[in-house]
């Protein structure tokens, strides 16, 4: 009865799912194919009915770890471990040096003019901010600020990709194009991440960098990120430079073609000096590299009217494939630009991250920028007086002290003055030595009134890195600007070369 | 001030609920002045506001004067509220105001505002609009309970399927078209090719996804603008006549509801107390600090700037920066290095990777708010130490955002803070969305959960959005902060933000924390919630689907065809409404979406305006999809109380009740208005 019943429900199953089966399609050509591979092949079916089995048993098969060496941890250990676990601090207690640095830094209140106060009271000498022009209190600059404010706002509250260009941006962007002489330019909002973000917008990984020893810290950290092979050039070697380009060409000669670039900067934040760009130029086309140069320091300096390094040696900007500068300093607005030719300057628009992540630069910041730049070709005689202002503090400190020499060229505004060797090696100075006494001497310079700096850096890559090659040598920071006159500029320059020689000379 | 003069008499009107509200704010024109009124009147004659006899009385009372009866008539908004200005033609046209009341001698108080005065309140309402009701405010707070995770609904399998299908159709589209250009266009393709023994300077998957998918609707990206991004953006019209290669500016304009701009605060504006102690700053400091602040760049104004920060989000210091991208990038490395892990949310900025990526320590990532993962990510990372070593870990950082820009989430911060106890992590919260958006004070995710803030150790955030300035902040401990002026990038070669946009700063954070004009700040705050949440719901009731947390000002509207994306965006452009767009790489390859920013310079008929938007545009391009699971239900019926409401869910979570008993939300475009206002008063469904 029930063994009936069984096998009548069983018939009906088996009846049911069949004509079930036999109503999806396909089943008819799965049938067909089972039937004939197993009339004609039965080991073939073994197999695969081997491979379904092994692929349902491989599925069900319990996750493992790929991780090598991973210990297996019961979940008490696990609760020990993390019981017994004591992270370090998030930052590491400030040291001394580190504590002073920041009690001695000086605050200025009000406008960072040529003559600035300080909040102690007392009005000093700035010799020490980037107002090469003293466009900073310029009355009509100021004016066309405020009409930008009363049209733009402040910030334009998004990223250039989402209605964040504005059509001020625009134009800054043309008019460096235009001024420089290239095809198309690219506007950031901070200086200092432009170029950390133009080399790896270009550079990726298996790609080329030969790039300058001294270069400054942001390059660096492009470098880093782009995560390309970087070799480095003795400073400012242009034989060593093309001994490198050689080594590279010949090692990637078999391998498929690569980007390949040489970065330099135009004036080096760390050392002061002036690339040799028609040398590199000739170099990077013999052997084939394209040009990112860091004028970020030279842009609105350099060149009868600023336009730079190219301008200066008399080489086409557009020779250079990536020519990034600065609005910061010399311009006296904010931000950063890449100028380029068309394809170098729209593919940044997407792959450039502090341009596509990053909010736009305010528009007052921009409209400065354009106004600076067109004072600045209209009014060649300011790189006359900056010129003649520097010779004149130049010939107070260089050839007069007996302890510290000036690195820069003498085009540049910003003189870094490191000690001398011979000095450094008597003594036996370490870095941070360096360090102690040079602070000493800008605060023997701010006792006697004349507000100058130390050229502050952090080491270059995180330690252990393979970009820690170069330590710049500690320096004196001294901007020259034309807020001042030039007796008054001697005078300083005669307060910074006593006060050196009175912390050289002091008995310790 | 003329400005605040004139609107004395408004800003003393008692019977409001709210306790203060702006003179600058205010709608200051005669429509809505005496409209104010009218339904003043009209409250106190019905007890309740029924809208319909409310009108007739007020019409009644007001027969007087014609003009203002029809404005009001003409309204037509069924709540008692404020017929304004409200269409970008800047309705508020001298004509109109002035002809009523040449016509007639004028039987009001009220004196007509000159012809000069109409124009600046025209601008100043294009920039920020004006509040039609008390009503609309609302204040942004946890409401307590375990912080829910966001419902992610789903779209039927069919869009998903032709989502799939057009990326497809579209790259072998653009195979097809490449591999016939290089041949037959040789000149076009020149910059992609190896030649003259260059490499190509780009030639990746990257390069072809823009070429030959992103262009075909560039022209809804980069779109160029001018003056103020307030309330109302003014767009740069534009053709191209080689397929987005390249713009030419047609030379006119089109002014557009700005839905787009991180003016979260509605600080994008070009007049009030902001732009002139700007403009005051420009003249007395001029234009630049002209150096890093490491060396002479810190001026009075960074350091009133600082304190005012470190105050607002209630921490010891804070250090401030030009760049909010460049902030990211040079703090990780001064806060982990070798040695150390840095434990991400999936969906972090890429501002926070790029930071991470230079500090030299690892980087692990869990999956998008999923505390569940992170514990297990620690459990791992802690018991295992480093890689290969097995050395302890010197410290470990989880970064995550406080509101995520492309999803409208907040972070789990209830849940992060339990876990930071138990497993003694250091914790850094980007608050670049969130500060100023979130809190009934404004203060970021820390005052909206009610968090004491001593509980993060790194609060970092951007100046750009709510503050209408530019740059990014960093917060901490004083003895963090100090060790870091010393040791990050950004102090020590970043340029110092200008005079200006550290006045900008300083204005808006005295306004937020009351000390310059009083009550504005709070009106801003709780208009930003309302309008969040108002448009939050109204969406989902339309039946789209949204991503993200109630509170949260951005509003993610998800579109899945790649081809929505331009017809979404043209067809706004069409309607004069300006939003975001965006699609793959910023988010997964199928979820494209439009992305709306709720600013509190918007009003409720703007936001009507741009419902009614979405609706027309929702049902031509087929984007009511939505299932129901994820809100857009009908309040709950009287007598259920909110806790009944969850036992019940928590009842059918546990049973599993199937879906097809939860009401899918097509509800009609008036529907939605009429019921919106009192609806987002109460928990969302």
């Amino acid at each position: 009865m029930d063994s009936q019943e069984a096998q009548e429900y069983l018939t009906n199953f088996v009846n049911v799912t069949s004509t079930q089966f036999h109503k999806l399609p396909g089943s008819a050509i799965f049938l067909r194919y089972v039937k004939s591979s197993y009339q004609d092949d039965p080991v073939r079916s073994a197999v695969e009915l081997f491979l379904v089995l092994f692929a349902i048993r491989y599925l069900l098969a319990p996750k493992y770890s790929t991780k090598p060496n991973y210990v297996k941890l019961s979940e008490e250990e696990i609760d020990d471990l993390v019981d017994e676990w004591v992270p370090e601090p998030l930052v590491a207690k400030a040291t001394p040096f580190e504590d002073a640095e920041l009690e001695k830094r000086p605050v200025i209140v009000g406008p960072s003019g040529p003559r600035s106060k300080l909040t102690n009271g007392r009005t000093v000498t700035n010799l020490a901010s980037y107002n090469f022009y003293n466009f900073v209190s310029n009355e009509n600059l100021k004016e066309r600020a405020i009409q930008t404010l009363r049209t733009y706002g402040v910030g334009p509250c998004g990223p250039p990709g989402f209605y964040g260009t504005q059509d001020v941006h625009m134009k800054i962007e043309a008019d460096i194009a235009a001024f420089l002489g290239t095809t198309a330019c690219i506007i950031y909002a901070q200086a200092f991440s432009t170029i950390s973000s133009v080399i790896p917008a270009f550079s990726k990984r298996g790609d080329i960098i030969v790039a300058d020893k001294a270069v400054n810290y942001a390059i660096r950290k492009g470098i880093q990120i782009s995560r390309s092979a970087v070799r480095w050039y003795e400073h400012n070697d242009m034989e060593d430079l093309q001994r490198v380009l050689a080594k590279v060409t010949k090692e990637q000669a078999k391998k498929p073609l690569t980007r390949r670039f040489i970065i330099t900067e135009g004036l080096f934040e760390n050392v002061g000096d002036m690339a040799d760009l028609p040398k590199i130029i000739e170099l990077k086309l013999k052997y084939k590299f394209r040009l990112i140069l860091d004028e970020s320091w030279s842009f609105g300096v350099l060149g009868r009217t600023g336009r730079g390094l190219t301008e200066h040696q008399h080489v086409d900007a557009a020779e250079v494939d990536m020519l990034i500068g600065s609005m910061a300093g010399p311009l006296s607005a904010a931000g950063g630009f890449c100028a380029g030719s068309d394809e170098v300057v729209e593919h940044q628009r997407l792959s450039a991250s502090s341009y596509t992540f990053s909010a736009a630069l305010p528009a007052i910041a921009a409209v400065t920028a354009s106004e600076t730049l067109m004072m600045l070709q209209t009014q060649p005689e300011l790189f006359v007086q900056l010129k003649e202002n520097i010779r004149s503090m130049w010939t107070q400190l260089d050839p007069r002290s007996d302890w510290m020499y000036c690195t820069s060229t003498p085009e540049n505004p910003i003189m870094l003055l490191t000690l001398k060797p011979e000095v450094v090696s008597s003594r036996r100075l370490t870095i941070e030595d360096q360090q102690q006494l040079l602070q000493d001497i800008v605060d023997e310079c701010l006792a006697q009134n004349v507000l100058i700096t130390r050229a502050k850096t952090l080491p270059a890559g995180p330690s252990g890195a393979k970009t820690d090659v170069y330590v710049p040598s500690p320096a004196l920071k001294v901007c020259i600007t034309l807020g001042l006159t030039k007796k008054e500029i001697e005078k300083s320059g005669i307060i910074i070369r006593h006060a050196i020689t009175k912390i050289l000379t002091r008995k310790r | 001030m003329p400005r605040r003069l004139s609107n004395a008499p408004l800003s003393s009107s008692p019977p409001t609920p709210w306790p203060s509200f702006s003179p600058t704010e205010k709608g200051g024109s005669l429509v809505s002045k005496t409209s104010q009124k009218a339904s003043k009147i009209a409250h106190f004659f019905s007890t309740s506001p029924k809208t319909k006899d409310a009108q007739s009385a007020a019409a009644a009372l007001l027969a007087a004067s014609k003009a203002q009866e029809q404005a009001f008539l003409a309204s037509g908004t069924p709540m008692p509220s404020v017929p304004s200005l409200s269409l970008p033609s800047i309705s508020l046209s001298t004509a109109r105001a002035d002809s009523a009341n040449m016509d007639e001698p004028p039987t009001t108080l009220f004196q007509p505002p000159s012809p000069a005065e109409t124009r600046k309140l025209a601008k100043q309402h294009a920039q920020f609009g004006p509040l039609n009701s008390q009503s609309h405010r609302y204040p942004s707070r946890h409401q307590g309970g375990e912080f829910p995770d966001p419902v992610m609904d789903e779209p039927p399998y069919y869009y998903l399927l032709t989502t799939y299908i057009s990326y497809l159709i579209l790259i072998i589209f653009g195979h097809v078209r490449d591999f016939f250009g290089m041949r037959l266009k040789e000149d076009n393709y020149r910059h992609l090719k190896a030649r003259n023994g260059y490499a190509a300077l780009n030639s990746d998957f990257d390069n072809f996804y823009v070429r030959r998918l992103k262009m075909r609707i560039n022209d809804c990206f980069n779109r160029p603008t001018t003056g103020v991004p307030g309330r109302y953006i003014t767009l740069l019209d534009r053709t191209s006549e080689d397929g987005n290669l390249h713009f030419n500016l047609t030379g006119t304009t089109t002014e557009t509801l700005n839905m787009s701009s991180y003016n979260y605060l509605g600080f994008a504006q070009s007049e009030g107390p902001c732009a002139d102690s700007v403009e005051e700053v420009i003249r007395k400091y001029g234009l630049s600090t002209s150096s890093a602040r490491s060396e002479v760049g810190t001026s009075d104004l960074a350091v009133e700037c600082e304190q005012l920060i470190a105050e607002f989000v209630g921490k010891e210091s804070a250090m401030v920066f030009s760049m909010g991208f460049g902030t990211n990038a040079s703090i990780f490395p001064a806060l982990v290095g070798k040695g150390d892990l840095i434990i991400s949310d999936e969906l972090n900025h890429a501002s926070i990777r790029f930071g991470s990526r230079l500090s030299g320590a690892m980087i692990a990532s869990f999956k998008h708010n999923d505390m569940a993962d992170l514990e297990t990510k620690l459990r791992e990372a802690i018991s295992q130490g480093q890689p290969r070593t097995h050395r302890p870990w010197k410290k470990i950082l989880v970064v995550v955002e406080g509101l995520y820009s492309m999803e409208g989430t907040m972070c789990n911060l209830p849940g992060l803070v339990r876990l930071k106890k138990r497993y003694k992590f250091h914790l850094f919260i980007d608050e670049a969305h969130s500060i100023g958006a979130l809190g009934p004070r404004g203060r970021g995710v820390c005052d909206y959960f009610g968090i004491d803030p001593s509980e993060v150790d790194i609060l970092m955030g951007t100046l750009t959005k709510s503050f209408g300035a530019n740059g990014g902040y960093v917060n901490g401990d004083k003895a963090t902060i100090d060790k870091l002026r010393v040791t990050n990038a950004g102090t020590i070669y970043g340029e110092a933000p200008s005079p200006a946009v550290l006045a900008q700063i300083i204005a808006s954070l005295r306004l937020m924390n009351g000390e310059l004009i009083p009550g504005q700040g709070e009106e801003r705050l709780q208009r930003i919630a309302f309008n969040s949440r108002y448009l939050r719901l109204g969406l989902k009731r339309l039946g789209f689907i949204i991503y993200g947390h109630d509170d949260s000002p951005i509003i993610p509207l998800l579109l899945y065809n790649p081809a929505k994306m331009p017809a979404f965006s043209h067809e706004m452009l069409k309607r004069k409404i300006s939003v975001v767009v965006v699609g793959y790489p910023a988010t997964p390859l199928i979820s494209s979406r439009a992305r709306f920013c709720v600013s509190a310079a918007h009003n409720k008929d703007d936001l009507d305006r741009f419902l009614a938007a979405c609706d027309e545009i929702g049902n031509v391009l087929q984007l009511k999809f939505s299932s129901g699971v994820a809100g857009g239900a009908p309040p709950l019926a009287e007598g259920v109380t909110w806790e009944l409401e969850q036992s019940r869910k928590r009842l059918e979570k546990h049973d599993k009740v199937a879906k097809s008993l939860v009401h899918v939300p097509r509800w009609s475009l008036d529907e939605v208005i009429k019921r919106g206002v009192q609806d987002v008063k109460v928990p969302l469904r």
